[in-house]
């Protein structure tokens, strides 16, 4: 891991290595599993690999497409390269592409499977509702995902949720197709389906609580290197909070040309549901808790 | 609207409920006591004018009306959505003078049959540091929300103070009927009276 000076996080470190115990423990079922079908091992095996690798190798170009971003110039975005610049030169790290989604919700992600290839991409959304002290906050939490190579560790997290699902459809699938010969077969089938299903949720479960501790760890370093917690807590709440359903959208746009009725533009007028969007990150207490008490140790 | 007309697709245009802005004059009150934010003395009433001369006639009816009292005549204004804005000017003490022009331009617009074409009224308050606020008054809601434009800087988006719009939110809610639902407090960017 390139060195920067995003404090580096024992935690974190303790985490990823329990996280990827019980993970280990998951990879030896799927293969014992795989073992017992016998026959599409190493198919099930190589098609898995191959599709977490490109996930992997082409996640910046993936998720900037599946968001609709288009990367950015100093010239386009003068203030937002202007700050990711310094924080940049404050973290001794490379700088990131950038990148701007045009959307009202207001979000930022880093992805890319190096700090050599990353992006960071922010939406319109976010720009226009915080300020140059929370936009600063924001972009310090992504290039400490950057910094702490996060998207290929979850990678490597996923991968055993990956297999099992594929592995869940391919025994359905080859349970329908094969002819039944005895009735051993069919119960070796559901039994695959049964135990992929199981790997596949605990899988979810513990790369969910890896990546929630991810994201206050983020926070943390992002805070340190800015050394203003604020910043980020109060970009959190814009955020997150109900502020958010708040569109920044003309009421003129919305209205439909006969003016016949008003319809909520928003889904049935209930805003986002953001918790549900952010199911991967920590409740908003948790992280305001966690600059809480970054706040406090930059007091001492 | 019956089951039928749900079937069918037919749906009576929402006649819009008026007399809520007359709450407006004693949230005014409250908002320069605590928040400190004056009335500008401009309010504006923003619709979609049909094409006809049925509509052109109300509409000119409705400016004659307003300037027979030899105040600042009521301006129209058309914007680039297309909306016409009746703006009228009054002496900035005079909030509930200019409420009721507003209700009379909105209730002549209902009773020639125009109501549907109604998409907002609003009045403009200046606060301490020279920021704006509007409250924007929904005719088919019934509702008042507030908004806040924050003038962009160089190379920044338009944006708008939430955390203002909330404070005003939390401190009219005894007093003005405010929308619930944060999803529809639309922006209304440019609007008279507003930077």
């Amino acid at each position: 891991m390139a060195k920067t000076r995003y404090a580096s996080d024992p935690g974190l470190t303790r985490r990823m290595i329990a996280t990827m115990g019980g993970l280990s423990v998951l990879y030896v079922i799927v293969v014992v599993l795989l073992i017992a079908l016998g026959f599409s091992a190493i198919f099930v095996l190589v098609i898995a690999g191959g599709m977490i690798f490109a996930q992997w190798y082409f996640s910046d170009s993936m998720a900037l497409r599946s968001m609709k971003a288009h990367v950015v110039t100093p010239e386009q975005a003068p203030q937002l390269h202007g700050m990711v610049d310094r924080l940049c030169v404050l973290a001794d790290m490379p700088k990131p592409r950038l990148a701007i989604a045009d959307t009202d919700i207001p979000n930022a992600f880093a992805t890319g499977r190096s700090p050599e290839r990353s992006v960071v991409c922010v939406t319109t959304g976010l720009l226009r509702r915080v300020d140059r002290d929370e936009l600063e906050g924001v972009l310090s939490h992504e290039l400490s995902h950057v910094a702490h190579r996060d998207v290929t560790v979850m990678t490597v997290a996923s991968f055993a949720a990956i297999v099992a699902g594929l592995l869940i459809r391919t025994a359905m699938w080859g349970g329908l197709m094969r002819d039944r010969r005895d009735n051993n077969t069919a119960l070796v089938f559901l039994a695959v389906v049964v135990v992929s299903a199981l790997v596949y949720v605990l899988s979810y479960v513990l790369t969910a609580s890896l990546s929630r501790y991810r994201e206050l760890s983020a926070d943390r370093a992002g805070a340190l290197l800015t050394g203003n917690p604020n910043g980020l807590a109060s970009a959190l709440q814009k955020i997150s909070g109900d502020i958010a359903q708040i569109p920044t959208r003309d009421l003129r746009e919305m209205e439909p040309v006969s003016s016949l009725a008003f319809f909520p533009a928003l889904g049935r007028g209930r805003g986002f549901d953001l918790a549900r969007l952010f199911a991967s990150h920590p409740p908003l207490d948790k992280r305001m808790e966690n600059l809480a008490k970054v706040a406090a140790e930059l007091g001492q | 609207m019956g089951f039928l007309d749900g079937i069918l697709g037919r749906k009576k245009p929402a006649q819009p409920d008026l007399d809520q802005i007359f709450q407006l004059p004693s949230a005014g009150i409250t908002l320069q006591a605590s928040l400190d934010f004056t009335p500008v003395g401009v309010g504006s009433v923003a619709f979609r004018a049909p094409q006809g001369r049925a509509f052109a006639e109300v509409q000119q009816e409705i400016q004659d009306l307003l300037d027979a009292d030899g105040g600042p005549k009521v301006e129209a204004v058309t914007d680039d959505f297309g909306y016409t804005w009746l703006v009228v000017r009054t002496d900035p003490s005079d909030l509930a003078g200019l409420v009721t022009d507003l209700h009379a331009i909105n209730s002549t617009l209902k009773d020639t049959g125009f109501g549907s074409t109604l998409l907002c009224s609003l009045v403009a308050f200046r606060g301490p540091k020279g920021e704006t606020l509007g409250m924007v008054y929904l005719f088919k809601q019934g509702k008042f929300y507030p908004f806040v434009p924050k003038p962009a800087g160089a190379g920044e988006q338009p944006g708008r103070d939430n955390i203002m719009e909330i404070q005003v939110r939390d401190l009219l809610t005894g007093e003005l009927s405010i929308e619930p639902d944060l999803g529809r407090w639309f922006a209304v960017w440019g609007a008279p009276g507003l930077h």
